[in-house]
Formats: C-alpha cells, sequence, structure tokens
C-alpha cells in the first residue's frame, strides 16, 4: 500500500477509483449498445440522494440504502426510456442531458415541491446547500465485491444472446430488428440496468464523500462518466473500468492544483478521441503496437 | 398571485431583449448544425470568451464598450476556426461518427473553460462603473435602459446581416449547398474545407457578440457564464428545429419568453425546470422543432 500512497493513491482515493469505475460500466453498457446517453448522472443522484436519505433519517443499512437507490434508480429509468430511446445519435444526447438537468433541478426544489403537496415542512433534500455529515459507511470490500460481481455478471452477459443482440443493434439496429430482436425491449432493458449501476455508484460515492449537492450531479459529472468510456475505449467492458480508474488516479498522481485538472481533463478528452478513437483498452491499437505490422482489421467503428 | 399587478408591457420587454441574446447565441450552435451536422458544444466556451475578451480590452486599454464588442466578435471567431482545425477537421477527415465530434467538443468546451478560469480568475468581473448607460429611458409604460435596446438593436441587425449573408451571397450559397451534401459541393466545385472555415468563423463571431452583450447586460463575467446559456442554447434550437436559422430566431424569443413569465407565474425555481421539461417534451414530440421542415433542407 505504501507503494501506492506515495504516489498519491491513498485508500480513498482508490475508493473513488473503484467507484468511478463502476460508473464507467453503467455507461459502457448503453454505448455498447449503440445509446449515446448522457443520462448517467442524474440516475446517479437519484441513487444518492435515495440512499443517503435512508441511512440518515430513516437508519437504514447501507445494503438496504444500496438495494432501494438502485431499485429507484432502475424504475425512474423506464417512463424516460420508453419514449426517450427512440431518439438517435445527437437527438438522444440532448435529451439525456435535459433529463439530468430537470433530475437536478428537482432535486434541489423536492422540499418545497414535497413541502407544498403535504402542506407541511420538509426537510429531506436540502436545496442547493445538499446534505451534508454523511457518515462515511462504504468500505473498500464493498466496492471490491460489488465491481467483482458486476463484473462476472457483464462478462456472462456478453456471452448470452441478450448481449449479442445489443452488439447486433449497436452495429445496425434495422438489420438487428430484422433479424428479429426485439430492438426496444433490449435498449431499454439495457437503459435500466446502466441506471441501476449509475444509482448503486451513487449510493456507494454519497457514503464516501460525506457531502452531497444537487451540482454534483449535473452536466459536468455527465461529461466525467463519458470521459471514463471514452479514454478506455469501450471495445470491452474492461476498457471502461481502466478510464473510470485512471482518470480518477491521474490527477492524484501528477499532484495538480484543482485549476489545472480541467485543463488536463478537457485535453485528454479532445485528444483520445481524435487520436485513439478505440480508447486506451483496445486489442487493435495493443497489437498494432506490440507486433510491427499492420493490423488485420481496420480500428473498430466506435460506437454511436 | 395577483395577476392584476403585473406589468405585463414589462415582461414583455423583458423578453424581447433577452431573447435577442438568446437568438444570437443559438444562431452559431444552429449554422454549425446546419452546414456541418455537428453539435459544437464549445460553442458556449466561445461565448463566454467573447465576453472575457471583451471586458478585457475595457479594463486594460480602456476602450469604449461598443469597440469591445467587434474585438470580441473578431478574436471569438480566431478560437473558433482553432477549434475547427484541432477539434473537428482531423475527426471529419477520418470520417468518424458525429458523436465522436460532439465528445471532441466537450473536451475543447472544458479546456476553454479552464483556461479562462486560469487567465481571468473565478471571481466576478464587472465592466467599470459609468461605462454602460443604465438611466432608465423616460416616456415609456415599461422600464427598459438603453442598454437593453442596443442590445436588441445589436442582435437584429447580426440576425439580418447573416440571414442576406446566406441567403444572398455566393459564399452563403456555398454554405447552404455543402449543409445540404458535402459530396455534391465538392462536386460542384467548392471548397468545402473553406466553407467549413467561414462557417466556424461566423459561428464564432455571433457566439462573440452574444457574450459581450450578455455580460453588458447583466455585468457580471465570470468562466461559467457561458454555463449558463449552453443548455438553454441547446432548447432554443431543438425547439426551433435543429440548423434552421430561422428556427433559431423563434426558439431564442420562446424560450426567453417562457422563462419570463414563468418567473413571473410561478418564482425563479422552476424557470430552468420549465426550460429543460420543454426541450424534453419538443424533442418526443415533434423533433424537427416548431418552425421545422425535414432534415434534408436544412439552412
Amino acid at each position: 500500500m505504501d507503494i501506492f500512497r506515495s504516489i498519491g493513491i491513498s485508500p480513498i482515493v482508490f475508493q473513488f477509483m473503484l467507484v468511478n469505475a463502476i460508473l464507467g460500466l453503467s455507461i459502457y453498457l448503453t454505448l455498447y449498445t449503440g445509446m449515446f446517453s448522457l443520462a448517467n448522472a442524474g440516475f446517479m443522484g437519484i441513487g444518492a440522494y435515495t440512499g443517503v436519505i435512508l441511512t440518515q433519517n430513516y437508519d437504514q443499512s447501507l445494503l438496504v440504502a444500496l438495494l432501494v437507490g438502485m431499485l429507484l434508480a432502475g424504475l425512474v429509468a423506464i417512463p424516460i426510456g420508453l419514449p426517450v430511446l427512440r431518439l438517435r445519435d445527437i437527438y438522444l444526447a440532448i435529451a439525456t442531458i435535459g433529463f439530468g438537468e430537470v433530475v437536478r433541478i428537482l432535486i434541489l426544489n423536492f422540499d418545497a415541491i414535497a413541502g407544498t403537496i403535504t402542506g407541511e415542512r420538509v426537510r429531506l433534500t436540502r436545496g442547493a446547500l445538499g446534505i451534508s455529515g454523511i457518515p462515511v459507511m462504504t468500505q473498500m470490500w464493498h466496492l471490491l465485491l460489488f465491481l467483482f460481481v458486476i463484473g462476472y455478471l457483464i462478462v456472462r452477459l456478453s456471452r448470452s444472446r441478450f448481449g449479442r443482440s445489443m452488439a447486433a443493434i449497436r452495429q445496425d439496429e434495422q438489420a438487428a430488428s430484422n433479424m428479429g430482436i426485439n430492438v426496444v425491449l433490449t435498449k431499454n432493458m439495457v437503459f435500466i440496468m446502466s441506471a441501476m449501476l449509475a444509482g448503486a455508484a451513487g449510493v456507494f460515492n454519497a457514503h464516501l464523500v460525506r457531502t452531497i449537492t444537487p451540482n454534483g450531479y449535473g452536466f459536468n459529472q455527465a461529461v466525467d462518466i463519458l470521459a471514463f468510456a471514452v479514454l478506455g475505449g469501450t471495445t470491452t467492458f474492461l476498457g471502461s473500468i481502466v478510464g473510470g480508474l485512471a482518470l480518477t488516479a491521474l490527477p492524484e498522481m501528477l499532484r495538480v492544483a484543482e485549476q489545472f485538472r480541467g485543463v488536463i481533463n478537457g485535453l485528454i478528452l479532445m485528444l483520445v478521441i481524435v487520436y485513439l478513437p478505440g480508447g486506451l483498452v483496445d486489442p487493435v491499437l495493443w497489437r498494432r503496437v506490440f507486433r510491427r505490422r499492420p493490423p488485420d482489421k481496420p480500428t473498430l467503428p466506435e460506437s454511436g | 398571485m395577483n395577476l392584476e399587478n403585473i406589468n405585463w408591457l414589462q415582461q414583455i420587454a423583458n423578453a424581447v431583449w433577452l431573447g435577442g441574446v438568446y437568438s444570437l447565441f443559438a444562431l452559431g450552435y444552429s449554422l454549425v448544425f446546419s452546414v456541418l451536422g455537428v453539435l459544437n458544444l464549445a460553442h458556449s466556451a466561445l461565448f463566454m470568451w467573447g465576453a472575457m475578451i471583451g471586458l478585457w480590452f475595457v479594463l486594460q486599454s480602456g476602450l469604449s464598450v461598443w469597440l469591445s464588442i467587434p474585438l470580441a466578435m473578431v478574436g471569438s471567431a480566431i478560437l473558433s476556426v482553432a477549434l475547427e482545425r484541432i477539434a473537428f477537421a482531423p475527426l471529419r477527415k477520418r470520417n468518424a461518427p458525429r458523436i465522436s465530434q460532439l465528445i471532441s467538443s466537450i473536451g475543447a468546451s472544458i479546456f476553454l473553460v479552464s483556461v479562462a478560469q486560469l487567465v481571468f480568475g473565478t471571481q466576478p468581473q464587472r465592466f467599470p462603473m459609468g461605462s454602460i448607460p443604465t438611466d432608465m429611458i423616460a416616456g415609456l409604460p415599461f422600464r427598459i435602459t438603453p442598454i437593453q435596446v442596443i442590445i436588441l438593436v445589436v442582435a437584429l441587425a447580426l440576425v439580418t446581416a447573416l440571414n442576406l449573408m446566406i441567403t444572398r451571397t455566393k459564399t452563403g450559397q456555398a454554405m447552404r449547398v455543402v449543409a445540404f451534401n458535402e459530396k455534391t459541393a465538392s462536386l460542384l466545385g467548392i471548397n468545402v474545407g473553406r466553407v467549413f472555415l467561414i462557417t466556424f468563423a461566423l459561428a464564432g463571431a455571433l457566439a462573440g457578440a452574444a457574450g459581450v452583450l450578455y455580460g453588458l447586460a447583466y455585468n457580471s463575467m465570470t468562466p461559467f457564464i457561458g454555463e449558463q446559456v449552453a443548455l438553454k442554447g441547446l432548447t432554443v434550437i431543438v425547439l426551433g428545429g435543429m440548423g434552421s436559422i430561422q428556427g433559431a430566431v423563434v426558439g431564442g424569443f420562446a424560450v426567453a419568453a417562457l422563462e419570463v413569465f414563468s418567473i413571473t407565474l410561478g418564482g425563479s425555481t422552476y424557470r430552468d425546470a420549465i426550460v429543460f421539461a420543454l426541450l424534453f417534451v419538443v424533442l418526443l414530440v415533434r423533433p424537427q422543432g416548431l418552425v421545422g421542415q425535414k432534415s434534408v433542407t436544412r439552412a
């Protein structure tokens, strides 16, 4: 552990890296199915607030908070996904950005709205100041176990009929539909799974950071999550995990001041998409690096 | 709430000048989308840089605030062209999916905003006292400052100029051909690369102008003012129909009106929620926008 600590990765940083790896998986699922959704930050916020309200106001355990947070994020994903997933690329991106903003604003004003409806004073989300003083309940083994289980399930999924449907939809939605794949069902199932993962990451994250505010789940967070998948690549599920780990560790390792992080993040996003379209974890790229011969296949087309 | 006490003329006046700024901002968004088919999310960063460049000239060299408008337009146009070269051109040459260009523009946006934070700091900055006329124009049934009138006039002038340019000039014609079909355009001997550069320069200039005007109106500038309009600009172009020039103008005024009246009627709390809910609904119900044509006849 000392080696890690000496390069700036303390156990707490490592926990944030693992949380972000979960977020990376969450966006990986939708991208792998060819859906460019930026709704993950919104679902993360739903999970975070649900989880914290359960553990703080209702004295529930983290496990209950995790399950309910995931469940709620998944439930919200159903009415959102059904209409929105009919849209494609840029339009889907815009609609999900809109969803994210609505979630942020609703969390911001939740107390006021609930207060008007019930006629009593409500103090649950506590407006723009957010909820502070949340105890650190997330343990390292929670995250490792969760990530391991999810990783296993995703490997199983990708080898299943359902997983192949996902890839088929990404490659050509029309053709997939003609082959008898239920495109609407598959897309919505994936969207729900992605939302549940984001919700889980939200619960874990909220019980690490101590303070959550609605603005922490806005457009900037959505872009951060996207950056995990872009850096790591979406060829395999490992890509977004690596992306999440790397992008969280990098600022700590470089020990850069807060104001330079944006410069670096922006540059990484731009340079990776321009020069490494497959991301870091791209088998074609590595084959090209290690064997000095031209790749057998052209670089994989990106999802979306 | 007592509806009698609302000065409706005042609300309309507020909506109209704000609409001018929104239209101007959304126009550049829309222009790039119609010609290149990409969504440039760094447009709001150019808007912010425009405001900052204008402010910088006024503070450093004591220029009049009016001269800062063209300077900001030039500055943002240069940035916009650089953006095209660095963030969009390599992807276009590789025939990368449109989403890659969207992602690269997000990266560019984060980069530009962070650099602005390093250069200008994060504290709100103002135009010096007395450089902006603040007295109300007398003799009207509503309160409006000269600056708000000027903002509206400048915005409308620029919108008209752009519209004339696109419909009446050779370059505008070339832009419309490229918007219709890039391959056809280059077969017809149009220098497509040049058209892209002109498009980005124009979009940057419009964003810069909108930025300065917004800065003059609120007189409180931080590197984050772009974020305040970025997503609203999205609503404007979605509402107006992606890539439609007239739509961007109509959408700009519609969103401004919606915002002003939702504050009057429901308080500022739900203003943004209403704007984004609208974005959501329009995309689902009428993706071609209010003044929509089908996407083949963009621009």
